[in-house]
């Protein structure tokens, strides 16, 4: 009995899977955040919007940001990469992305325990935030 | 004498931070009209805003409540910052928060996986959608309605209560079909406490709700999901806390996701805010030790009253 409610007091393997995906993933994206940061606010790599002029851009709506500093929404980023700015969304896409990667991880644990119902709830969540992710839903104002 | 240096020190800690706040506001004004002409050095409002977060990280750890819902109504009202940008922001600061914590309150089994997937698929779908909305209304409809949320927050932290072991008679059947019990170890007593929860229909309903305003003005949804898991399911207090905790990772990154690809992510205020929160949640754990939290948690409400009554007067354009 005790033995069954120390064992019942442990995390579960996909639980334990997920908490240990999601921190290697926070670690990787804070520090390259953070490195990638001093990159741009030390000037080592040219930025796309000039940083005395930053503050043009703050405090427009976002569509006028994006009209006025001819840039597109979604994963344009990724060709922008270049400029010291947009490197920090390599850090802010690991923060956002490493969950979609912990569900991916736990599915092959829920299947082989014949979870089914957790599984089919991990599928879903993966397709809801990739579609998040997929900048397939775009608005605006 | 010590009610009357409590009262002393709530009123002096408040005059303190209206007045920085006021100043900041009067700055923001200032430099909207003098922008053009280079009022400030383009590092004068990333400093700013590392300092105004570290301190509301400081004040986030004392008043227990999450980074994101003290970001947004302040930083949207004192600083000449966009709300579509603060609110990116806000969701990145929720995100990162949640991140950090999430690892350690999963591995310490407080966080429960069972619980938090069929809620956090709710709850981030939802989050989309409110995202979704709103990025398509006009920024004062969302400043008015952030307005009367964060008011809506502080009568909630004022009147809500907590329960740190519901009386759960019979878990229902929803609950008992998803599986969603387990067992922790109250570190205080030692006691091994089995937990279940009851109306889960009802609790997975307002989460619809939940995320849905999470997505809609970036706040984090600490403030919400503690009483749902609590008080309405019947999650035990710390199993509450720490499974909203990591909760907010996966909302948040739902909508996070819509906001950076509109375009809502400006690197400089993004790093200089985690930075700040972080060093202040660091330096605010060291400080709980010493400083009594229902001190801070009234300060924490009078600021948040004060930013939520600036977003709406704000929103209407007074």
């Amino acid at each position: 009995m005790v033995e069954k409610t120390s064992a019942n007091l442990k995390a579960g393997p996909e639980q334990l899977i997920y908490a240990s995906i999601l921190e290697k993933g926070m670690l990787v994206g804070l520090v390259i955040l953070f490195i990638t940061f001093i990159i741009y606010a030390f000037g080592i790599m040219k930025p796309y919007i000039p940083l005395d002029q930053i503050s043009q851009y703050w405090s427009m709506n976002v569509h006028d940001y994006l009209h006025h500093a001819k840039i597109e929404g979604g994963w344009s980023w990724v060709r922008m990469l270049g400029y010291g700015d947009f490197l920090n969304f390599i850090g802010i896409a690991i923060l956002a992305g490493v969950t979609i990667l912990c569900y991916a991880a736990i599915v092959p644990i829920l299947c082989r325990t014949k979870d089914w119902l957790y599984a089919l709830f991990a599928v879903l969540e993966i397709l809801i935030l990739g579609l998040a992710a997929s900048g397939l839903l775009a608005v605006g104002h | 004498m010590k009610i009357y240096s409590k009262v002393s020190l709530i009123l002096l800690t408040g005059l303190l931070c209206t007045l920085s706040l006021y100043g900041i506001s009067e700055a923001a004004g200032t430099q909207a009209t003098s922008s053009a002409a280079g009022g400030h050095v383009w590092w004068f409002w990333p400093l700013v805003l590392l300092l105004v977060t570290f301190v509301m990280g400081i004040f986030a750890v004392l008043g227990g409540v999450g980074g994101g819902v003290l970001f947004v109504p302040i930083i949207s009202g004192f600083f000449p910052f966009h709300l579509d940008f603060v609110r990116g922001c806000g969701l990145l600061v929720a995100l990162s928060g949640a991140l950090a914590a999430g690892p350690g309150l999963l591995k310490m089994n407080l966080a429960s996986l069972r619980l938090a997937i069929p809620v956090a698929l709710i709850a981030s779908t939802c989050a989309i959608a409110g995202a979704m909305i709103g990025l398509a209304l006009p920024t004062n409809i969302v400043q008015i309605a952030l307005g009367a949320t964060i008011i809506g927050i502080c009568i909630l932290m004022l009147t809500a209560k907590k329960s740190e072991l519901p009386d759960v008679p019979k878990a229902d059947k929803l609950s008992s079909i998803l599986r969603i019990y387990g067992v922790y170890q109250e570190g205080s007593t030692g006691q091994i406490i089995d937990w279940k929860i009851h109306r889960t229909p009802l609790g997975l309903c307002l989460f619809v709700i939940i995320g849905i305003m999470a997505g809609m003005f970036g706040l984090g949804a600490g403030w919400a999901n503690v009483p749902v898991l609590n008080l309405v399911m019947g999650a035990p207090l710390k199993i509450s806390v720490a499974t909203s905790k990591f909760l907010l990772s996966i909302t948040d990154t739902s909508a996070a996701w819509i906001y950076l690809n509109k375009g809502c992510v400006i690197p400089m205020m993004v790093v200089p805010s985690l930075v700040g929160i972080m060093l202040g949640s660091f330096v605010g754990v060291r400080i709980l030790a010493v400083v009594k939290p229902t001190l801070v948690r009234w300060i924490v409400i009078a600021i948040l009253a004060f930013a939520g009554v600036k977003a709406l007067l704000k929103g209407l354009g007074i």
